[in-house]
């Protein structure tokens, strides 16, 4: 695998905290994501990755810290002013609109990119025709992309998990974003579909040069895929670097395996 | 129409089409969810080009070239351009692994490979080092190589690119590629296409393009094909079968090849095209009826009474009235009726609305399959060939149909039906030699120049059609010298739904028996229908009036036999029923479900001793193999019927 040209940040997370009434959720923690790499935050269940993951897309609004986003900083930010900004994700729980077709999926995710008015894309005529097949003309890209053309009309309720998976990722990509957050893109997957998966994480980066970011159960894949992992545990980091060392890491053995007693 | 006339190279063919039919679709492909088409004038200008590309990057008159990959329009201008430099190409099955594809390459000393995508670079690469004379890889689509070592890696767009770039700044260099195209002859090879390797290593199958014409001429011709047909390309590109039917067809008649958006798509893409000429396995034509039949089991009530009433009006009618016989008034209103509500609905819905010819071939087609497509007025025949007679050796002419034949010979082919019973031709397009291997070239033709097909088979005394029965080497004799094939008998036995299995014996034997399995579904629905109970497989296999309903089946297998003169001495006259499914796991079966005749008869064999020699019941226990991989054995005793020969007069008796 290509490793990122640039050491550039991309994202700066420094000192954040987030509770929830009693529950620290995550305590003083800071990572960076550098440009083009693929990030991966690891950690045992209830270690506050999916947090994370909701605090850098603005979801959550941490208590103490601040995020760095190119260039700019906040320490609150609203969900769609992340999506403006370039961020997209997917989430543990496929939400996709079930009734709809795979394509008006991804579709979906052009919305931000529409420039004619509500008005202008019902009348589907003029302006708004044409910018709506160029934007169709991006989605079969994508489409070609993850090698789902077979399911294009098919309504996604009707799709096995894995393809729903493939087809949240494709509407991810449509917005075109600087920043991919992946929630568990592998989890209930078979081998078969955990592969497919890696190889489009892969080829999104290398292809598009997407800077991604994922939360991973499946070590094998973690340690495959990413270029460096941050591991979280009970809402403080605990290692951060690249797959090899993390993986003989004591702390991490420990988190993970328990310690003696 | 067009079709090959004199020309006698495939590049000149498309000259003439250029020329002739210059703004008519070529090629179609989908990409990007649009259908984009390309006419013979651009086929042939991309093709001139790539060839002046191909050139300079090394390919010389008589080098060959490997194309690994799928129906894809860039593929297929590979084959042509380089036939246009009088180069050989060697296609090879794409989901062939790397070891298969190492040994074609390097048997075929091929000097550039045209692969598909990253996949079959891959593979290309991870074998490089066997195959010697590789110079370079070109390839059709780009993604995830970008970061590959491109000294011995070029995008075939670049290969054209470069070659246009040539022609423009070079106008000597486009007279030596048109020379070279007139220079071509009917004695080049035009391809060579290697076998699949079923039968032990596989072999090149070398084509003289004059041959390849002859024949494509011949059955275009036959057809009645034109610039106006439509043909999906979806077959293996390395297949005989779809460098026959779609790209020597479509050059010699000049019609329009689509290719399929994916391999997954190919459904979808045979609506949206809506081919003129189909070829499609007996396989694909059944996995379509369980489709529809599977979605009529979830229609309203009334749909489906509609629907069985209009099928069988179309069962009784169908056939008639698509060969032309006479048929009464009543039935003509019925059966257009039927067309209305449901004929050409349905045949929309499964994308053979507009087909005109549609072949299948491969395997026994059984008859209720096939009367199922003809009856809703789908031209459906069968054919007969292989790649050594550069695919056809018989057809079926309209108005001339029957399941269970494969037709007369196909035009200007010769066929005689040697003393061992095995088929022997001599065709128009029949192979060269095999490259590289006289011995086997020396064991496959006969010394007057017929080509050993391998297969059994003999004339139909009533329709003087070919019937292929087993391969020859399978086929053997009872005691009285009765041909004995026991895969045309099994395959008669399998076309009843309650048989899922049979494993007919007899070679050297008094007379025929066979092992059967039966369909637990279609037999265990029949049980719950007539309040038969049963626990187990086992049981209800050996259940006596599952007996009764199996030996009716037997019956009739014996009745069609005995209708066949050839046959009639082969009729089945002793069965039993398994107390077990035959399975891949126990090494009964092959992993592609062919059942292992030798195997079986070892491993069952006191059951085969009881069948011969009259006793009504046998006892057996066997090793098996559970699911979860461990061993257990089952014991059973399994009973054995006799069965009445229909049309003999001689008594089991003599046997037993």
């Amino acid at each position: 695998m290509r490793m990122p040209d640039t050491s550039e940040v991309l994202l700066q997370v420094e000192g954040v905290s987030l509770a929830f009434g009693g529950v620290k959720a995550l305590r003083d923690v800071s990572l960076d994501i550098r440009k083009g790499e693929i990030r991966a935050i690891i950690g045992p269940n209830g270690a506050g990755k999916t947090s994370m993951l909701n605090v850098i897309n603005g979801f959550y609004h941490p208590n103490r810290g601040a995020i760095t986003f190119k260039g700019r900083t906040r320490a609150q930010m609203q969900p769609f002013e992340a999506s403006r900004g370039g961020i997209a994700r997917t989430f543990q729980n496929v939400a996709l609109f079930k009734g709809m077709s795979a394509l008006d999926n991804i579709m979906a995710g052009r919305t931000l990119k529409m420039r004619r008015g509500l008005l202008w894309q019902m009348l589907r005529y003029g302006p708004a025709l044409a910018e709506e097949i160029e934007h169709r003309h991006r989605v079969e890209e994508i489409i070609d992309f993850l090698e789902i053309e077979a399911i294009r009309k098919v309504p996604v309720a009707r799709l096995p998990y894995g393809l729903q998976k493939r087809v949240e990722l494709g509407r991810a990509l449509a917005m075109e974003p600087d920043l991919l957050l992946l929630d568990e893109p592998m989890a209930g997957m078979n081998l078969e579909e955990k592969k497919d998966m890696s190889r489009f994480i892969i080829d999104v980066n290398d292809h598009y040069g997407t800077t991604i970011a994922l939360i991973e159960h499946d070590m094998a894949v973690v340690m495959d895929l990413s270029h460096r992992v941050v591991v979280l545990d009970h809402g403080v980091k605990i290692a951060d670097g690249t797959p090899d060392e993390v993986k003989n890491n004591q702390a991490v053995i420990e988190a993970y395996l328990g310690v003696a007693h | 129409m067009a079709d090959g006339g004199s020309f006698d190279t495939f590049p000149k063919l498309l000259l003439r089409n250029a020329a002739k039919f210059g703004n008519r679709p070529a090629f179609r492909h989908k990409d990007l969810g649009i259908w984009q088409t390309w006419t013979w004038t651009e086929v042939a200008g991309i093709v001139r080009a790539y060839a002046a590309g191909l050139q300079r990057i090394g390919l010389q008159p008589g080098d060959t070239i490997a194309i690994v990959g799928s129906n894809r329009p860039k593929l297929y201008w590979t084959i042509m351009a380089a036939q246009a430099l009088r180069a050989i190409p060697v296609p090879v099955y794409s989901d062939a692994v790397a070891d298969e594809v190492a040994y074609v390459l390097a048997h075929a000393d091929v000097k550039l490979v045209a692969a598909q995508d990253q996949e079959q670079v891959d593979k290309v690469l991870s074998v490089s080092d066997r195959v010697p004379h590789l110079r370079k890889i070109v390839y059709d689509e780009p993604r995830g190589l970008r970061d590959y070592d491109h000294s011995r890696l070029v995008a075939i767009q670049d290969v054209i690119e470069d070659g246009r770039a040539a022609l423009v700044g070079n106008a000597a260099l486009g007279e030596q590629i048109d020379e070279i195209i007139r220079q071509g002859e009917g004695s080049d090879i035009s391809i060579i296409l290697y076998t699949s390797g079923t039968t032990g290593a596989s072999k090149g199958v070398m084509l003289s393009a004059r041959g390849c014409i002859d024949a494509v001429t011949d059955t275009v011709r036959f057809d009645r094909l034109t610039e106006n047909d439509v043909a999906l390309a979806y077959l293996p590109l390395a297949w005989v079968g779809d460098h026959y039917l779609n790209y020597a067809q479509g050059l010699a008649a000049g019609f329009c090849m689509a290719c399929p958006e994916s391999g997954e798509t190919i459904e979808q893409d045979l609506r949206e095209i809506g081919p003129t000429f189909y070829f499609a396995p007996p396989r694909v034509f059944e996995n379509m009826l369980t489709r529809v039949t599977i979605r009529m089991e979830d229609a309203a009530h009334i749909k489906r009474r509609m629907f069985d009433y209009f099928l069988r009006i179309a069962r009784r009618h169908g056939e008639s009235i698509l060969t032309g016989k006479p048929v009464p008034v009543s039935g003509r209103l019925l059966y257009a009726l039927g067309r209305l509500i449901l004929y050409e609905p349905l045949k929309n819905v499964l994308g053979l609305s507009r087909v005109r010819v549609a072949y299948t071939a491969g395997e026994a087609i059984g008859p209720d399959l096939f009367a199922f497509y003809r009856s809703i007025g789908l031209n459906l025949k069968q054919l007969y060939g292989q790649t050594e007679a550069f695919l056809y050796v018989t057809c079926q002419p309209d108005g001339e149909i029957y399941s269970d034949t494969v037709g007369p010979a196909a035009p200007n082919v010769d066929i005689r039906i040697a003393e061992s019973g095995e088929v022997q031709f001599r065709s128009p397009g029949m192979f060269v030699r095999y490259f590289k291997d006289q011995t086997k070239t020396a064991e496959t033709l006969t010394p007057d120049g017929y080509v050993k097909t391998g297969d059994a088979g003999f004339f139909d005394e009533k329709t003087g059609h070919l019937k292929i029965i087993d391969r020859a080497k399978d086929v053997g004799r009872l005691a009285d010298g009765t041909i004995f094939a026991p895969k045309y008998l099994e395959n008669k036995l399998k076309f009843f739904p309650s048989i899922k299995e049979a494993v007919a014996f007899g070679d050297s034997r008094e007379f025929v028996c066979a092992i059967l399995n039966i369909d637990l579904t279609a037999v265990g629905s029949w049980a719950e229908r007539n309040n038969i109970a049963y626990g187990s497989y086992q049981e209800l296999a050996g259940h006596p009036l599952v007996y009764d309903l199996v030996v009716k089946s037997v019956e009739e297998v014996n009745r069609s036999l005995a209708e066949e003169k050839v046959m009639a001495g082969a009729q089945i006259r002793r069965f039993l029923i398994l107390h077990k499914e035959l399975d891949a796991d126990d090494g009964e079966l092959t992993r592609t479900q062919k059942v292992r005749r030798g195997f079986i008869a070892e491993r069952y064999a006191p059951l085969v001793a009881a069948l011969y020699d009259g006793s009504h019941e046998a006892d057996i226990s066997t090793e098996v193999t559970f699911e979860d991989g461990r061993k257990g054995v089952i014991a059973a005793r399994v009973k054995i019927r006799d069965v009445p020969a229909v049309g003999a007069t001689e008594p089991l008796g003599r046997a037993a």
